[in-house]
């Protein structure tokens, strides 16, 4: 919309470029004037307090809220004015905070719905579960550790067995921006390790942005760490800067 | 359509129709005030609301038949008792329904929409075994009956106007129940947040009961001022089901002024038409018309824009 | 608990044993048990069942419930007679009307030429064309407007509603082109042939099990084909399947159409077994009724649908016939109690009570899991 013609040639090589980006809900700015940049290959991770706007954000970019102004182009393309299963298209996917599984088909069938084949009505009347098919979904089973429950009911999995599946039916599609809403609250501490090293495994060829509060596990992952705070950037950069940084500290003690 | 008519005529047309529209526009507020805060506030599809009404109408016929037959002198204050007699009645059963049926349902309302269908189908079957199939009419008490000349050409009828003044009294009460005492801030709480209003000590389960029986009981009022305007019958209730749901979709199921608003067009507008063309077509156009706006805006007219 | 395939696929053959057991009891049992008044009876309930399996699909599997059913189904049944209304107003059937050649309700009204719409009806291949097409254009009209701005849940459900109002009062106010209250009636032959004797009666109820059983193969067919998954997933998960890159509404828009036509397949079977189409098949109180034809039937089973509605009309018939009083407290309380205490219909009784001690009976180690879900909405 209001994109500036300057960083249309100074950012070319940013997968993700957020600029201006606004929304109010009846006067109240969620987000405000935020702007960001994800590079290639870059593991980013949103912090900061409840109500901050960080699961707005994602809702923002991946079209679920649309935004008031401001302009979110992946990979030149601007993404505000797209539909939302055209933005997954595009290569961006997003993992909700409450695991959304089909709780009524099996862990087969979760996975081979998003295998990004015959999307549309006819595709989908005439997808046939092909070796292809069954190959891939079979290795990503087996990198979210659910290849023993291919054929069970989704909504008998653990939590964190969801989360996971959850995590796969992204994966399956392969997106070029991977968007993950705390992908490990509510999990066991061995759960917790195990999601850890999914992760790590899962993000490498891909840029990810992930909202999460375990500072333990943002440590581990984390490139770059942006901090929210009522809808505007608190702080940005790594790790240690962030948390060495006074208005961080103030926002995350001073409450 | 207007052709034929001088403008002095037109103007008492107008006039009378937007009156005529009136009475229709108080019995929608009456149905819709008792389905708004049942669907707005608690998310239930009450089928059954037109039955609730009518329960309330054949009331406040039994009322007035004991005053002819017992307390003659009284006939003219029957009305009032009539009321109370409906709401208590009809507010009673929302009551009991909602301890026996509707509280299992409440995490599907589509469901509720089919069991209180159902339920419509025994209450007419009931009114049918009890009251007969015939429609019975009440009898306006004296000081009820005649008419206003406004001018020369526009007249209007009392027991309009005093069904229409109770009307507003009505939407008054409501208004302040719900945004101004506590038992409505208790069913607001209830609504935006049932784990957190039932943790602070508000129990959930009496409000829900209570809220869909003052829908009912409204729905029962609703009844008594029907029988001023129309007659009486098992299926009569029907009739009016679609029109109100329309009306409170059409206000934006949250909003009691949306709900006012909406009835307030719909009834002029149908009125309106009613004169210059069939009354069946009137009804097809306003129906087409609402529903047409409600698929350009289909949050009603009078929603705020919320975060998902 | 690892069966060697995917659930999906193990399916296949018991629906398949479903459908043929349920062919036997349509092409061969009753016919054999009843005469042929008592036949035709069925003949057209199972019209309605076209509309219950539908809503199997578009109710059921989708979450997308319709109270309109009835103005596609009667949508299908007017296209039919109004093609067969033409054939029986020859001008030499008709010489004594004012404007003869026109249908006889027409001339009542003062009609003197027949109205543009109904010339197509003229042609038996564009009126059989217009039976599927017309319902399922009108369909894809109101859910392209509705489901593209994302009207769903309860909302659809009272505009359906209020749609079938509409259509009524419609069919009601323009008798000169309708046939009004009465609807169309009087129709004789289909394209040379007397619908009203008992052989056609029969013969027309063997075409309607027949469409019927193709029906049900093609649901079934639509089920197993990942679009039936896809329908489950979007019921449950809208957002998940959004985001998984697909067209969301494009999907409803397709089910209900798809069931839309399906009504309107039953309904011109029930214009021809029965002679006549009136409105009283398209208001708001049949719409509702075929609903709980499915209900009661399992709104998940497609095969339960079929029985439910044959169960549903018995019983209302044989009500209707002796304590007329009784059968509106009887459809009232089956709303209630299919709704709260069998939300999955006989389907799920029969998933519950019987298929296990089949099971045991023909020595298989308990039916798999195939549970039956709480309807989710």
């Amino acid at each position: 919309m209001n994109a500036t013609p300057i960083s249309d040639q100074m950012a070319p090589d940013f997968l993700l470029a957020v600029e201006g980006l606004t929304v109010s809900f009846d006067g109240f700015k969620a987000v405000d004037d935020l702007s960001f940049y994800v590079d290639e290959n870059e593991i980013r991770v949103i912090i900061g307090p409840n109500g901050a706007g960080k699961t707005t954000v994602l809702d923002l970019i991946c079209g679920r809220t649309r935004a008031t102004a401001g302009s979110v182009r992946f990979k030149n393309t601007e993404l505000t004015r797209l539909k939302e299963y055209e933005i997954v298209r595009a290569g961006v996917g997003r993992k909700f905070q409450n695991p959304s599984i089909y709780d009524d088909l099996t862990v087969f069938e979760n996975l081979e719905i998003s295998y990004p084949r015959g999307r549309g009505v006819v595709g989908a009347l005439t997808f046939k579960r092909d070796a292809a098919v069954k190959e891939r979904v079979q290795e990503v089973a087996e990198t979210i550790f659910l290849a023993d429950h291919l054929n069970q009911r989704a909504e008998y999995l653990s939590h964190g067995q969801k989360q996971w599946l959850e995590i796969g039916m992204l994966l399956i599609q392969d997106p070029e921006l991977l968007m993950l809403d705390e992908p490990v609250a509510g999990m066991s501490v061995a759960e917790r390790k195990k999601t850890a090293e999914l992760l790590n495994r899962i993000i490498k060829d891909r840029s990810v942005i992930v909202i999460e509060h375990d500072m333990k596990f943002v440590e581990d992952i984390a490139h770059k760490v942006t901090v929210l705070h009522q809808g505007k950037i608190l702080s940005e950069g790594t790790m240690a800067k962030v948390q060495s940084d006074p208005k961080v500290v103030e926002v995350y003690l001073g409450h | 359509m207007f052709m034929g008519y001088t403008l002095s005529e037109l103007g008492s047309i107008f006039a009378m129709q937007a009156f005529a529209g009136l009475i229709l526009f108080s019995v929608f507020v009456l149905m819709s005030l008792g389905l708004a805060i049942i669907f707005g506030q608690m998310g239930v599809i009450n089928m059954a609301h037109g039955e609730f009404m009518i329960l309330g109408a054949y009331m406040t016929y039994l009322t007035s038949q004991l005053f002819q037959s017992y307390l003659p002198g009284l006939y003219g204050i029957y009305f009032f008792v009539a009321m109370g007699v409906a709401f208590l009645v009809s507010g009673s059963l929302g009551m009991l329904v909602e301890w026996s049926m509707i509280r299992f349902l409440y995490k599907r309302p589509l469901d509720t929409l089919l069991a209180t269908w159902g339920l419509s189908l025994i209450m007419q079957q009931a009114f049918r075994s009890i009251f007969g199939a015939r429609e019975v009419g009440v009898e306006l008490p004296e000081w009820m009956m005649g008419s206003l000349p406004v001018t020369d050409t526009i007249e209007v009828q009392i027991n309009g106007l005093f069904v229409m003044g109770l009307t507003m009294l009505i939407a008054v009460a409501v208004y302040l129940l719900m945004f101004r005492s506590r038992w409505g801030l208790q069913v607001r709480a209830v609504v935006q947040n049932r784990t957190m209003a039932g943790a602070v000590g508000i129990s959930t389960e009496r409000v829900d009961r209570n809220t869909f029986g003052l829908g009912c009981g409204i729905a029962g009022i609703a009844g008594s001022a029907f029988t001023m305007i129309g007659s009486t019958g098992p299926t009569a209730g029907q009739l009016y089901i679609v029109d109100t749901f329309l009306v409170v979709v059409f206000g934006g199921a949250a909003s009691l002024a949306g709900t006012i608003a909406s009835a307030f067009t719909i009834s002029q507008a149908q009125s309106t038409m009613e004169f210059f063309m069939s009354g069946s077509m009137a009804k097809v156009l306003t129906l087409l018309v609402v529903v047409g706006i409600l698929m350009l805006r289909p949050e009603g007219l009078f929603v705020l824009k919320v975060r998902r | 608990m690892k069966p060697a395939i995917a659930p999906a696929f193990s399916l296949g053959l018991k629906d398949l044993i479903g459908v043929v057991i349920l062919g036997l009891v349509l092409v061969v049992l009753l016919p054999l048990v009843l005469d042929p008044f008592r036949l035709n009876m069925v003949g057209k309930y199972l019209t309605y069942a076209f509309v219950a399996v539908g809503l199997v699909l578009c109710w059921g599997n989708a979450g997308i419930l319709s109270l309109g059913q009835g103005v596609f189904f009667g949508l299908g049944g007017y296209c039919m007679a109004m093609y067969l209304k033409l054939e029986a107003s020859t001008p030499e059937a008709t010489k004594i009307q004012s404007t003869p050649g026109i249908p006889d309700f027409m001339d009542w009204n003062q009609l003197t030429e027949l109205p543009f719409f109904w010339v197509p009806f003229k042609s038996l291949g564009l009126s059989l064309a217009a039976v599927v097409l017309v319902p399922a254009a009108f369909a894809l009209i109101i859910a392209y407007a509705l489901f593209k701005r994302r009207v769903g849940g309860v909302y659809f459900a009272i505009i359906t509603q209020a749609l079938a109002a509409i259509m009524t009062i419609l069919i009601v106010g323009q008798q000169g082109y309708t046939g009004g209250i009465n609807g169309i009636t009087d129709l004789r032959t289909l394209h040379g042939w007397d619908i009203r004797t008992d052989s056609a009666k029969t013969l027309l109820y063997f075409v309607n099990a027949g469409l019927l059983i193709g029906v049900i193969l093609l649901c079934q067919f639509v089920r197993r084909s990942k679009l039936g998954r896809i329908l489950v997933a979007m019921r449950d998960k809208e957002d998940r399947v959004r985001f998984s890159g697909y067209d969301v509404a494009s999907y409803k828009i397709f089910v209900f159409c798809f069931a839309a036509a399906l009504a309107g397949v039953g309904g011109a079977m029930f214009t021809l077994q029965v002679g006549f189409m009136s409105p009283s098949f398209v208001g708001i109180t049949p719409s509702i009724e075929m609903v709980i034809y499915t209900a009661v039937g399992g709104r998940l089973s497609l095969l339960g649908a079929v029985y439910g509605t044959l169960l549903v009309n018995w019983a209302k018939t044989s009500f209707s016939e002796s304590f007329p009083e009784l059968w509106l407290f009887g459809l009232g309380g089956l709303f209630i109690a299919v709704v709260l205490l069998f939300p999955n219909g006989l389907a799920g009784l029969y998933r519950a009570y019987v298929e296990p001690r089949l099971g045991s009976l023909f020595g298989r180690k308990g039916a798999e899991p195939k549970a039956s879900p709480a309807p989710a909405e």
